[in-house]
């Protein structure tokens, strides 16, 4: 979240799109309630009406991937109409940049395509620079290649009636959602976008994102109270695991994993580390260096050091182009290239798409550790229904995992809140908190290196591996320490001394940092910050409900990221009602500033979007793998035969696994599978179920797999309510029970009626009677940037069951 | 002075932590369900389900009305179980807190005469113990000052538990600021009962017992329904609870 959750209770119009709040993030809808109470309009867009439908000003209905169109047309909705925030748009984003000649768009593709390599040379999208480098701007927006006018004519083809036609939502509705939204562009106004997994896992994942970007940026939403982008994480600390890099692609605080192209440090450093000739943009990415030593030096200790590279040169380097997210992963399982692994905390079997193939893949493997609460899907694969044990030549080691209230530690919370939990009660039987069996494997792993060799033993044995797991201990190494004496702008720091924060940070190893945005959040003077709980604020902290002595947030202690976008070149809030940050003439009040320097207009001002490389708002974004603005594709899978906005069917760019017989892809507009499926968690359940389909209470509330389907889908298929239905796509088949309801609507889409189903994905055979895997219908594809799957649209059929077997 | 909880339905948002919450107070054991169609479950109340999430949906023009009602006893001021009890300490009524308490004595009650008595449908009989159940507003956590389960569990603000006259107070500004988008908005049955729910819609379409009915206590009567001679009966509190009226 660029904001958090007590922020939104500040916004004017909330648009929940792409996520079902009130059932999945829970917490985050109760400060929902609080701004609609307060008048603000909550618009929740969605295939079906949800719980949090049920609660908002009025539901969207809409086809299952088709964000970008719906979202494509509110971007056209307010450029034509004027409905941007002018002043913020001019200075504050990239609208007035030059694109350079190179960059097209024609036929549905972006210039620069690779056919063959289904890849994007991303050069060709290049700002126009002049000859001290700089970007070429047009602040008069008359040049035709500035980013507004590129916006303007991109977006021109998504006009009410083929968003409409292609989205299956009406034109009322359209235009209902683009005002009540767009009237937040004025300077006192404020409007939050909510997502969630509805709107990453689509093979356009990403780019879904980057259009809410786009809209909050002509808004003038970012930095704002009440505005922003929100992502609303997941329980299992999903924000902490991101920062720390539970990604392959990733090392922590957000950093590319090393390549075997960098082969040195220095080559990794230059790599990067982007460089401004600007000198108003701050271009925070250039400290990348310094948090990169940092870290390497939290990895090594003191076997890091300058002349070694810091060690630079032990890390394990990804291939050229190599993919290693679990779609990936798992065909390589499949394929038998891999001959175990450690899972912790997941249940793949389960939750990964395509699970069928998953869980044979899993049948390729010698041995499989797996730390975990319960059994489930993944513990106890090897005697799933139609499998033989005996003929399973996989060792599993189960090893009993602490539960959540058993141990204590940190967990970061959407709104970048680092949170301190404590041990309630001692763990049961044997477990232990996965930091602890963490240590004690590698201790035993260290052992049998340091006696009996092997490859490479020194990127194991130079480690600086605590010898016992503390979580205290872990928090202040991930926060970091000066590992020698020094002085930094005349103040002395000694050895062993934590780091007061990321900008004291040192590429030259006079420092450590397990992930740089955690440093700060330990110090000497107040100890653990993650463990405050003071409620104390200023009156104009107040207004907004900011807590700043609540826990601690990254970077720094910010509340609410570029919030020097929320005061105009002078440092005046837009709405001062709901101020942010204000400049008193000498320095912020308010929030902790994104930086401290002066207000833009005045000398040493900065541009307010530090963490791009040129300071401005990216409305044209020439980073991403499938172009630098978001284009509708179809979904993989697709009831229409052809794509109406062009003649390119689907992204691109788009992951594709096709190393075994279940990753197969119906065609478009299959008549054998003419239903959308879109898949989700529930409130009841807990991601894949594995451990409250252990909670009495919450299993009899919620115990078997359903299908929710409209009553028009249902007489057509002969299907009454509670009756069990097959569903199958091309990869497997499902039985559920038919939850027949008004809150499914079939779409009108090209002419044609679509219709759509949903069903959750958390109930699995380990708990008899309850239903199978979901996931055994949904496909292997994924977003390019992330290699998310597309959980959430995949075409099926239903028909009613002729023999109950699951259920 | 009695204590009382309201239970703002336009806040509730079906998560069922206060049908999850009351049950793990209560250590009650799991009761085997089925998914017959509904997200309601189980399906009704019983003796180890004394609170109950129930879900209704509705067609209204061209938008959809999805209903939450967390079912419960109201615990009533004056208590109509208690007169259809025979023996005086079956069911109890707390003075400090006006929690309606059913003993170990009910077991020796006639259930469907208790039953019957309540317009609300909600006493329940445990095959085991032969007891009649029902919540009993936490009576447990309350004298200690712990708010009740399903209060304490209400993630969204919707439940409020405190003294009677400020939850009055509460209620009538509640109500006035609901009513604002729905005009029929209104506290059920708020003069006769400790638990008030304030309904954005008609009462009957969360469920049929929102309001006291008393279709099957009057048969002997058809002549006067439970609620009109409940609201005789209460008379004077209504006149007490005046400006906070629907």
């Amino acid at each position: 979240m660029t904001n958090h959750y007590t922020d939104i209770g500040n916004a004017d119009a909330i648009l929940i799109i792409g996520s079902n709040a009130a059932e999945h993030h829970p917490i985050s809808f109760r400060w929902v309630l609080k701004a609609k109470e307060k008048g603000a309009t909550v618009i929740h867009v969605d295939p079906k009406f949800s719980r949090t439908s049920a609660r908002s000003s009025y539901h969207v209905p809409l086809r299952s991937g088709t964000d970008i169109a719906f979202m494509g047309g509110m971007c056209k909705y307010i450029l034509d109409n004027k409905k941007y925030f002018a002043e913020y748009v001019n200075e504050y984003t990239n609208a007035s940049f030059l694109v350079g000649e190179k960059y097209s768009f024609k036929d549905g593709l972006f210039s620069g395509f690779d056919p063959a390599k289904k890849k994007y040379d991303k050069s060709q999208w290049a700002f126009e620079k002049d000859e001290k480098g700089l970007v070429k701007r047009d602040k008069t927006f008359q040049h035709p290649r500035c980013v507004i006018n590129v916006l303007k004519k991109h977006y021109e083809r998504y006009n009410l009636d083929l968003v409409s036609q292609v989205t299956g939502v009406s034109k009322e509705n359209l235009v209902k959602v683009y005002e009540s939204f767009a009237a937040t562009g004025r300077p006192d106004k404020a409007g939050t976008i909510m997502y969630a997994l509805g709107w990453t896992q689509h093979t356009v994942g990403v780019q879904n994102i980057r259009l809410a970007g786009i809209v909050q940026l002509l808004l003038g939403n970012f930095g704002v109270a009440g505005g922003g982008i929100n992502a609303l994480r997941g329980e299992p600390n999903v924000q902490g695991s991101t920062d720390h890099a539970l990604l392959y692609g990733y090392i922590p605080g957000y950093h590319n994993a090393p390549y075997a192209n960098w082969k040195t440090l220095e080559e990794y450093q230059k790599g990067n580390t982007p460089k401004t000739a600007d000198p108003m943009s701050v271009n925070w990415w250039g400290n990348r260096p310094k948090y990169i030593v940092s870290l390497l030096k939290g990895w090594f200790g003191e076997n890091a050091t300058k002349d070694n590279d810091f060690c630079y040169g032990l890390l394990p380097k990804l291939d050229v182009g190599m993919d290693c997210s679990h779609l990936f992963l798992f065909d390589r399982m499949y394929q038998g290239r891999i001959k175990g692994g450690f899972i912790f905390g997941h249940n793949p079997c389960q939750s990964f798409p395509n699970s069928n193939k998953v869980r044979k893949a899993f049948d390729k493997l010698d041995w499989l550790v797996v730390g975990e609460v319960f059994h489930n899907e993944t513990t106890d694969n090897f005697r799933r229904p139609g499998a033989d044990p005996r003929k399973c030549k996989t060792e599993v080691f189960l090893l009993p995992s602490a539960y959540r209230a058993e141990k204590e530690g940190t967990i970061s919370n959407s709104g970048r809140w680092h949170m301190w939990h404590y041990k309630a009660i001692e763990p049961i039987g044997q477990c232990k908190s996965m930091g602890w069996m963490f240590v004690e494997i590698m201790k035993r792993v260290r052992a049998l290196y340091a006696k009996e060799g092997g490859a490479l033993p020194e990127a194991i044995l130079k480690h600086d591996i605590p010898s016992e797991f503390n979580a205290e201990e872990m928090n202040r190494r991930i926060n970091g320490y000066f590992t020698r004496d020094v002085e930094i702008g005349g103040k002395q720091y000694k050895k062993g001394q934590l780091v007061p924060g990321f900008p004291l940070l040192q590429a030259d190893g006079s420092t450590s940092s397990l992930c740089w945005v955690y440093c700060g959040g330990y110090t000497e003077a107040e100890g653990n910050l993650s463990k405050r709980r003071d409620l104390t604020q200023t009156p104009m902290q107040a207004k907004i409900g900011l807590y700043p002595k609540f826990a601690w947030a990254w970077p720094m202690n910010r509340r609410v990221l570029y919030n020097r976008a929320s005061v105009d070149k002078n440092g005046k809030p837009y709405n001062p009602a709901k101020a942010v940050i204000e400049w008193d003439g000498k320095a912020w009040q308010g929030d902790v500033p994104d930086g401290g320097q002066p207000p833009m207009a005045q000398k040493g001002g900065v541009y307010p979007f530090i963490m791009t490389t040129d300071g401005h708002g990216q409305l044209y974004g020439p980073g991403r793998e499938d172009g630098p603005l978001p284009e509708h594709y179809e979904p993989a899978e697709t009831p229409l035969a052809q794509n109406p906005f062009s003649p390119q069917m689907n992204n691109p760019c788009m992951k594709k696994v096709s190393g075994s017989e279940y990753d197969v892809l119906c065609k478009p507009a299959d008549p054998r599978f003419p239903i959308v499926l879109t898949t989700y968690s529930m409130t009841e359940h807990w991601c894949s179920g594995s451990e409250t389909r252990n909670g009495n209470g919450l299993l009899e509330a919620e115990p078997q797999q359903y299908i929710e389907m409209s009553p028009q889908l249902a007489a057509e298929r002969g299907i009454k309510n509670g009756d069990v239905v097959e569903v199958e796509s091309l990869r497997g088949k499902v039985q559920a029970v038919a939850m027949v309801t008004i809150r499914i609507k079939p779409f009108q889409v090209m002419g044609k009626t679509v219709h759509l189903v949903g069903m959750p994905f958390a109930f699995g055979w380990t708990k008899p009677k309850c239903g199978d895997a979901t996931n055994r219908l949904t496909t292997s594809v994924g977003d390019p940037n992330t290699t998310i799957p597309e959980y959430k649209a995949c075409m099926v059929n239903v028909r009613k069951a002729t023999k109950v077997t699951e259920l | 002075m009695p204590k009382a909880i309201l239970i703002d339905t336009t806040r509730c948002t079906a998560c069922r932590g206060c049908q999850v919450g009351c049950k793990e107070w209560k250590n009650y054991p799991a009761v085997a369900t089925k998914q017959r169609g509904t997200h309601q479950n189980p399906p009704d109340l019983g003796p180890y389900n004394v609170k109950l999430v129930r879900f209704s949906e509705h067609q209204d023009g061209d938008s959809v009305k999805w209903l939450f009602f967390p079912d419960a006893c109201r615990h009533c001021l004056e208590v109509p179980c208690k007169s259809g009890a025979e023996l005086e300490d079956s069911i109890i009524v707390d003075k400090e807190t006006g929690a309606v308490i059913y003993t170990e004595k009910t077991a020796k009650e006639n259930f469907e005469t208790i039953k019957s008595s309540c317009p609300y449908d909600i006493p329940r009989l445990d095959p085991k113990t032969r007891r009649i159940v029902k919540c009993d507003m936490c009576i447990d956590r309350v004298k200690k000052n712990l708010l009740p389960m399903c209060v304490k569990s209400c993630a969204m603000g919707a439940m409020t538990f405190g003294e009677r006259s400020d939850i009055l107070k509460i209620a009538a500004e509640r109500l006035v600021a609901v009513q604002k988008e729905n005009p029929k908005a209104q506290l059920c049955d708020m003069e006769n009962v400790n638990v008030i729910y304030l309904v954005a819609e008609a009462p009957s379409k969360y469920h049929k017992f929102a309001v006291a009915d008393a279709s099957d206590a009057m048969k002997g009567d058809p002549g006067m329904t439970r609620q009109q001679m409940l609201a005789g009966k209460f008379a004077p509190l209504r006149k007490l609870a005046g400006p906070a009226q629907g």
